[in-house]
């Protein structure tokens, strides 16, 4: 199953503030949306699950289809008085209360238990610390997923990168509120929770990227909060592991320079950090390597410099209720910022 | 049913009149103590409230009707799935079915003269309209609670929410529970002790066991709620520390308080919904209701495992394997109480001969419903399913199917079937069942679809998507679902409205039912019985010599109790004869208690804690002055055809 095919990204218009929002998910495609379903599953565990799932679908049709065919045949046969034999017994009508009611849903019932609770389980339990080959560290934000590797300086946001074919370990913890991390077609959900922390396994074979969102009420923009897994092969996991580590690259040519002066001199580094740079905000994600990320604003539009650029104005335009403030820089100033961070691959 | 009575018995019924008689007008309504005045109450309000939540959700479903509308700010729609949720829940289904149809019917199905403590039952009804306008102060002041009808911490803390908010919320929810859990301990102690002589427990309707267990569980779950809700209150108030990780509060306390309260509120909301559907078909297949013993104990059951299963809410939070195995275990045997009840309301049908009126469409529709609810409940008690679906629309489409398709469902068909009972005349046929077809359809339109974009990955509470999503499609199908449910509801209070003024005269038992409402008159006297009925089966209405005495009786003066404002007492197991009691008359002291109390938790609310002292302090005094009038009592005296007090039935 592919993700749905990308139109082309059309030039912004000048009224874009206005319509920002509304362009925004139609522009978005491919890089922030894309199939999120459960029955197209990309991992052992999330293949388990929607085989239950049919398997649960399919039970439940022929239940459904039974007792509305009994409802169907009473309305049938309203004007004769009852059925044969049970409209005439009340020990059978009490059987079949016993029969429908307790033996059948019995049988069904032990039998879901048996391979829902007590087998299919153990594929989504958290892995054991140590029992993966590599474990990223998730942390959810109002409205973002911070990303960490562990044993290397790589940090990202919004976008986690896996090697296909290995064992990864989620460690999910939250900075603020109450979220969940649900990538469907890969794992389970697995709430974050303050004061906890919580794991899940991530492991396909099947090299894509994934999309998932905020599955927990997190406020205002939780809408707009989501998340891609990237699977790729060791190799290229490997080359973007080493890029991530380094420190942010230098501006290159007059306009980055001018905007990475007015990176600091506006105050984005008070929130954000530049590997490398006197920049160390922790608030916000690490830029470092922002050119890198395929989206913005946790998926919410496509990373161009158009969209940034957009971004950086009027956050609020882009992704209501978003904590990045708007510092009320000029059309100007802001592509001069888009146009350093669009250079920081 | 003699008409005409006798000089004798009218003079036994004008004294009845006489003692029964409240004052008039506005002012009557607002001093009542009578249980079906104060049941009608609860009805306008809870469908007013039902009315405000149903635009919410239609506001939510034409946000949604699309990817990336504009219809609603992320901060209004935030407000309104909130208040939509316990609009529904607080204000419309509990107030609905155990105030207005407990308050009206069960008095009337026991035999009793009025509920067990009139005056707590008129207060309460004031003080759940004081909570309704409370919380609907927030909505009209752009400060509704706005984290969702569970309200998880830290997202509802001062911190994260530092607004009224979620202030509203948490008084609102207190304020709301003190009358839930008044109305139902007056149902507990009303069917325990009201019971007319001879309608021993095992002789009691259906519908009155599903109110008991219902009333049970809001007894002993309504303390969690009001527990985590006082304790979020002083986290953000006074800055205690019960949820705040940083000092060793736990977000999980507040998950597992609420729950434990959640889930039995499911069952709240479902087991009066049950006890409607026992009631509508025995009466529409003319038969008894097959296995009552066993249903009346399944009823029971399904309250008590109810208490079992709160974890099933949080198979995502983390939890230990074995601990949620364990919840899953408790939430796949509930459904063997449910399936009971099913197949004896399917077999029922079949083995009988259905008249498919209004009414027992409503319950079919409701049966169906509840199916397809319980089933895909089932589903979600598998854990790994659960850890995919929760949160997901696919939970969204499951709990409207069972608390809209199995608990609205009968409601309304309820108020089709008691119509002629309360107002005294007949609703439409025809146009019932066009409601009826236009809402079951409109339901399947709305809720199905949600099922299938939970499956594509579509969370809950998000007020936008994206087209690339693949959502737009069933989404938009939703939203039209929705504006056919809601003609179908239109047409519902369409066709009583009109019919309450035209409506051809109904007379007393219309349908031949099975339980005593039908034995007096539509709409039954302030006394509700002129003699106290004696029950000798299940069915007292199908017994025709234990009705026919009852014309005896008046005649004679045997069980009419017409010396006072008074009711008979039974025994709580047998329902003999126990004592008469002396029940209080109409009273202002109610909703002055209501007022006060409203005016204590806006203090509280607006953080003047002193005033609201004061405002408790002057409510407490309120309550010692209605309490210095004794009512008078004549204890042990002999009452004709009812025997002396405490020594058995003397019929």
């Amino acid at each position: 199953m592919r993700d749905r095919a990308a139109p082309g990204m059309g030039r912004r218009a000048p009224w874009r503030r206005a319509c920002a929002i509304a362009s925004a998910s139609a522009l978005c495609v491919g890089g922030c949306g894309g199939r999120q379903s459960i029955v197209a599953p990309r991992s052992h565990q999330a293949h388990v699950i929607s085989l239950l799932w049919w398997w649960m679908l399919g039970a439940s049709v022929v239940v459904f289809a039974g007792a509305v065919g009994l409802l169907a045949l009473a309305f049938l046969r309203r004007r004769s008085a009852g059925l044969p034999l049970v409209g005439k017994r009340e020990d059978l009508a009490g059987g079949m209360v016993i029969g429908f009611g307790i033996v059948v849903p019995l049988v069904v019932l032990v039998t879901l238990f048996g391979a829902s609770d007590i087998y299919a389980v153990r594929f989504s339990e958290a892995p054991a610390p140590g029992s993966t080959a590599m474990t990223v560290d998730v942390t959810g934000h109002q409205w973002w997923w911070e990303v960490r590797y562990p044993g290397s300086q790589a940090v990202t946001a919004n976008e986690v990168h896996i090697p296909v074919n290995t064992r990864v370990r989620v460690l999910a913890t939250t900075d603020d509120v109450i979220h969940s991390l649900w990538v469907p077609r890969l794992a389970r959900k697995i709430d974050m929770i303050p004061g906890r922390e919580n794991a899940i396994l991530l492991d396909t074979p099947d090299a894509g990227r994934y999309v998932g969102q905020c599955s927990e009420f997190c406020g205002l923009a939780h809408a707009n909060m989501r998340i891609a897994v990237v699977a790729e092969p060791a190799a290229s996991f490997a080359a973007w592991l080493a890029n991530a580590a380094r420190p942010a690259p230098p501006p290159a040519g007059a306009s980055a320079t001018s905007g990475r002066q007015l990176f600091t001199g506006r105050g984005c580094d008070g929130c954000h950090e530049l590997r490398g740079t006197e920049a160390q905000g922790q608030i916000g994600p690490d830029l470092s390597h922002l050119a890198s990320r395929a989206t913005l604003a946790a998926l919410t539009v496509p990373n161009t410099r158009a969209e940034l650029a957009a971004w950086i104005e009027d956050p609020q335009a882009i992704k209501p209720g978003a904590h990045m403030p708007d510092l009320g820089l000029s059309a100007g100033e802001a592509q001069k910022i888009a146009a350093y961070l669009e250079g920081l691959h | 049913m003699a008409t005409v009575l006798s000089p004798r018995a009218r003079r036994h019924v004008e004294l009845l009149d006489h003692a029964w008689r409240e004052r008039r007008g506005l002012l009557g309504w607002l001093t009542t103590t009578d249980h079906k005045r104060i049941g009608l109450m609860y009805l306008f309000t809870s469908l007013a409230f039902f009315a405000a939540g149903g635009v919410e959700a239609l506001l939510i479903r034409t946000q949604l009707i699309g990817p990336a509308q504009h219809l609603l700010t992320p901060e209004a729609y935030d407000e309104l799935f909130t208040m939509h949720g316990i609009t529904m829940i607080f204000l419309v289904v509990i107030p609905m079915t155990t105030g207005a149809f407990g308050n009206y019917l069960v008095p009337l199905m026991i035999g009793a003269r009025d509920m067990a403590f009139p005056r707590m039952n008129a207060v309460s009804f004031w003080i759940f309209l004081g909570s309704g306008v409370f919380l609907y102060i927030a909505l009209a002041t752009g400060q509704a609670p706005n984290a969702g009808w569970f309200d998880y911490v830290p997202l509802a803390s001062k911190q994260y929410d530092p607004g009224l908010n979620i202030d509203f919320y948490g008084y609102g929810l207190i304020f709301n529970g003190i009358a839930s859990t008044a109305t139902a301990i007056n149902i507990i102690v009303t069917i325990f002790k009201l019971r007319a002589p001879g309608m021993s427990l095992n002789r009691m309707p259906l519908f009155c066991f599903a109110f008991l267990a219902a009333a049970f569980s809001l007894v002993f779950a309504l303390p969690a709620l009001t527990l985590a809700t006082i304790f979020l209150e002083l986290d953000r108030q006074l800055g205690f520390h019960f949820y705040d990780v940083a000092f060793g509060g736990d977000p999980l306390l507040w998950q597992n308080l609420f729950w434990i309260f959640g889930h039995p509120e499911v069952y709240i909301i479902i087991l009066p919904a049950f006890g409607i559907a026992t009631s509508i078909i025995p009466t529409f297949v003319h038969r008894r209701m097959v296995m009552f013993p066993l249903v009346a104990l399944a009823e029971l059951l399904v309250a008590f495992l109810g208490f079992g299963v709160w974890v099933h809410h949080m198979f995502a939070v983390g939890l230990a394997t074995m601990v949620t195995v364990y919840f899953a275990a408790a939430s796949l045997i509930i459904v063997i109480p449910s399936a009971i009840q099913i197949f004896a309301w399917i077999t029922t049908i079949l083995s009988g001969t259905p008249e498919f009126k209004t009414p027992l469409l409503w319950i079919v529709g409701f049966i169906v419903f509840f199916i397809v609810g319980g089933l895909s409940g089932i589903t979600l008690a598998a854990i790994p399913f659960d850890q995919q679906v929760n949160a997901s629309y696919y939970v969204v489409a499951h709990f409207h199917f069972v608390i809209f398709g199995g608990a609205v469902f009968p409601i309304l068909g309820g108020m089709y079937y008691w119509f002629p009972k309360v107002s005294g005349r007949m609703y439409h046929e025809r146009v019932g069942q066009l409601s009826f077809w236009l809402s079951f359809i409109g339901t399947w339109v709305t809720f199905f679809p949600m099922h299938l974009v939970g499956i594509d990955g579509m969370p809950r509470r998000i007020y936008t998507y994206t087209a690339a999503s693949g959502w737009a499609t069933l989404n938009a199908l939703e939203s039209v679902g929705a504006y056919v449910l809601a003609a179908g509801l239109l047409l519902v209070i369409a066709n009583l409205a009109v019919s309450l003024l035209k409506g051809p005269r109904a007379g007393n038992d219309p349908w031949r039912g099975d339980t005593l409402e039908w034995a007096t008159s539509s709409p039954p006297p302030p006394y509700n019985y002129a003699v106290v009925p004696t029950v000798s089966s299940a069915y007292p209405m199908w017994d025709r010599d234990d009705r026919e005495r009852d014309a005896v009786r008046l005649d004679r003066g045997e069980g009419v109790l017409a010396r006072g404002h008074e009711t008979p007492a039974s025994t709580v197991q047998d329902a003999e004869f126990d004592e008469v009691l002396a029940m209080p008359p109409h009273s202002l002291w109610p909703p002055l208690v209501g007022l006060a109390l409203f005016v204590g938790f806006v203090m509280l609310l607006l953080a003047h804690f002193v005033i609201a002292a004061a405002v408790g302090g002057a409510a407490a005094l309120l309550l010692l002055a209605w309490h210095a009038e004794a009512p008078r009592e004549e204890a042990g005296a002999p009452v004709p055809g009812l025997g002396t007090p405490g020594e058995g039935a003397a019929t």
